[in-house]
């Protein structure tokens, strides 16, 4: 795992103090409210429905027990005592007081975390692979690129102030895990005659625009990646809208320009610039390589007596390795999704108790690492197989041993109108009523993903949904859009919407229907996105609508 | 208020962007783009005030007798000025660059380190913001990870260094 050294140490100390004297300054009246609102979203304090939020960074995903354990404690000592896990590898808390906030933002430095740019019109957190150093098939660790990311964009001077958020993912797996073609800039690892460099894509994002990203450059070599991201970026920092802020993305530049018109820009501009002033030295590669050298793992059996023998006992346990246990590039070797999806909870919450408990799983059996997943999940990368069964104990008495990875259960869910002050509309009591009325027939349906938001700006990936649930205000009533076939990943998709949307005591009986016409109609083994694929909307739409 | 890394300095240029003002064979005038080819005319020193969506290429045969480019920005949030400055030392503009309009204090660290040199800012700023702030502004980050920026060694160099020194 990457360790700050005194550089790392002292900007983040500087930053927060920095924050710190912002905020005096506010109360001072230096600063009028419109000054200071982007300076603390930067430092990704929010303004919510009912109090503020502070979004803190998981940088990659990847976080230790002791920066868990710090987590607890500030959602113990200045929260609730829970926090929420984000689709962008975020935790979110959502009761801070404004005067505690330059506290919070000193316990995250003593522990290697902050909240730098989580919000703001600027770079956000960098996100990568929650199976970095795990998938069989990934081409090398994706970390090390998404922390040179991290740095570059930590601050930057001339993309502090652009005309909206910028998000960019870092994956070295064509298994797509990151959503990386919904990404302002998404970034692939691959390999070409022999050499690793990056395949670039631009423009794809979610909102109320929703964008497949388009290729950008299909081969970067290593060295010129941030060159070339700052030339992208200077190119859309100039002549991306301004007039509207929901035209202001990335993704509306290159669908008015077009991808051509884009990339010739982006490549004029690659060249003119002094690409060897703004390239990361080599050594400095080679410094965050050597934080990311594969774990040493003590060799293991690949089959276990003990563990194929609770499976048999026990087939709570046999469920749920079945669901939430991913291969490892070790023999031996397994990597473990903690499910925040309990059936009936709210999507990606965990309590400073189950973070505790998480942490201590991690230092006991997962070489002391914890990763967040865009889908709101937690993995426990690096376990050896003889180990499961005291996970999967370890996490039942928490509550945290559903196991539902990549079922009907395993909702993604915005905050909504619970929290969320753009919000129309409620997510997570629908996720809990959808969860609630399928969890008995979850593992016959197989996978399938629901995704729900609160609002048009999509924070849910409903666009991305296999079935997508979108909440509106309908004349102060609300009423939910569903769309059919979306898809995050390497086969990506934006969902269809099915026709005039559903009150909000309807839809779990709408996704009932949908599950029932997908098993009605499916063949063999398909799963439900490959039965839509295959006979298409007709089938659920007359389900959904005839009398 | 016009300040630069030094603090609040005299502004020896006056700004012409009423578009009937008569520009005066003598003294420094910083005029708006559409009459920089009438000021250019004369002898003296001539700045010249850009929007922030100007085509730079335009620009450029001027640059050796220019000795002053203002690049507006019209709210401190709107940061296209930002790529704007630094695109002009990247076209080779090495006259003095100036920032204009109500940026404010907690911008100028990032201002400097994409190629400004001044900035001036209107009295609803300077009055809430005194010069104290701007310059105690730029002690706030000693130390940055961009490299390429002037007057700034990036943390990835200093590693580099550390790292030479110690063998």
């Amino acid at each position: 795992m990457y360790r700050y050294d005194e550089f790392d140490h002292r900007f983040v100390a500087e930053r927060t103090s920095e924050f710190r004297g912002q905020v005096q300054r506010r109360l001072e009246g230096s600063l009028t409210e419109d000054e200071f609102k982007p300076l603390r979203l930067m430092n990704g304090l929010y303004l919510q429905l009912h109090a503020y939020m502070l979004r803190v960074a998981i940088p990659y995903g990847t976080l230790n027990s002791r920066q868990m354990r710090m987590l607890a404690h500030i959602a113990e000592t200045w929260d609730k005592g829970y926090g929420h896990f984000t689709t962008r590898q975020n935790i979110q808390f959502n009761w801070p007081k404004l005067k505690d906030v330059p506290d919070i933002l000193d316990a995250l430095a003593s522990v290697e975390m902050h909240a730098i740019q989580t919000s703001g019109n600027c770079i956000r957190n960098t996100t990568s692979d929650p199976l970095s150093a795990v998938a069989p098939e990934e081409i090398e660790d994706p970390r090390v690129t998404a922390e040179l990311i991290r740095q570059w964009s930590s601050l930057h001077p001339e993309f502090t102030f652009l005309g909206r958020k910028f998000k960019i993912a870092v994956t070295a797996s064509d298994q797509d895990r990151v959503a990386l073609k919904l990404h302002d800039i998404g970034v692939q690892i691959v390999q070409k005659d022999g050499r690793t460099g990056y395949r670039v894509l631009v423009g794809g994002g979610m909102g109320r625009t929703p964008m497949v990203a388009k290729e950008l450059r299909g081969f970067l070599p290593r060295e010129d990646l941030l060159p070339y991201l700052e030339a992208s970026m200077r190119v859309y920092n100039l002549h991306g809208r301004r007039d509207n802020k929901y035209k202001a993305r990335i993704k509306i530049l290159v669908h008015e320009i077009e991808i051509d018109a884009f990339r010739d820009q982006v490549e004029a501009e690659f060249v003119q610039m002094d690409r060897s002033a703004v390239a990361a030295p080599s050594e400095e590669v080679d410094r965050i390589i050597a934080y990311f050298v594969p774990p040493t793992l003590p060799p293991q059996a690949e089959d276990n007596a003990a563990i194929a023998r609770m499976r048999k006992v026990d087939p709570e346990f046999d469920a749920w390795m079945r669901r939430n246990i991913h291969i490892h590039k070790r023999p031996g070797y397994r990597a473990v999704t903690i499910s925040l999806k309990p059936i009936g909870g709210v999507p990606g919450d965990a309590t400073a108790e189950q973070m505790r408990a998480m942490a201590d799983l991690a230092k006991s059996y997962a070489n002391d690492e914890l990763r967040v997943t865009h889908e709101q999940n937690i993995v426990l990368p690096h376990v050896a197989v003889g180990d499961l069964y005291q996970i999967y104990r370890g996490l039942a008495a928490i509550g945290l041993d559903a196991p539902n990875k990549g079922l009907v259960t395993d909702i993604i869910a915005c905050p909504g109108l619970d929290y969320c002050g753009l919000a129309t509309a409620r997510s997570i009591p629908v996720a809990q009523a959808i969860s609630t009325r399928l969890a008995d027939r979850q593992e016959e349906i197989g996978p399938l993903q629901v995704k729900i938001s609160g609002c048009i700006n999509a924070c849910g990936h409903h666009h991305v949904g296999h079935i997508g649930i979108l909440g509106l205000d309908k004349a102060g009533t609300e009423s939910y859009q569903i769309t059919l076939g979306g898809d995050a990943t390497e086969t990506a998709a934006l969902g269809e919407r099915t026709g005039p949307g559903f009150g909000y005591d309807e839809v779990p009986v709408v996704v009932e229907k949908l599950v029932d016409t997908y098993l009605d109609k499916r063949e063999a083994k398909e799963t439900f996105l490959q039965t839509y694929r295959r006979v298409g909307m007709e089938p659920f739409k007359e389900a959904l609508y005839a009398a | 208020m016009l300040l630069d890394a030094s603090g609040p300095i005299v502004d020896h240029w006056t700004n012409l962007d009423d578009p009937e003002f008569e520009i005066q064979q003598d003294g420094q005038v910083i005029v708006p783009l559409h009459r920089l080819g009438q000021a250019l005319e004369r002898r003296a020193a001539t700045g010249v005030l850009i929007p922030n969506d100007a085509d730079l290429e335009e620009l450029k045969p001027f640059f050796n007798r220019l000795d002053l480019i203002a690049v507006d920005f019209p709210s401190f949030a709107d940061g296209r000025g930002f790529s704007i400055a630094v695109r002009l030392r990247d076209l080779g503009y090495r006259g003095r660059l100036r920032a204009h309009g109500p940026v404010i204090a907690d911008q100028f660290a990032y201002l400097l380190d994409c190629g400004f040199d001044e900035a001036w800012v209107p009295d609803a700023v300077a009055d809430r913001q005194p010069a104290e702030q701007w310059l105690a502004q730029l002690g706030k980050i000693t130390h940055v990870y961009q490299r390429g920026r002037p007057g700034q060694r990036s943390i990835l160099d200093q590693r580099r260094d550390a790292r030479v020194s110690a063998g």
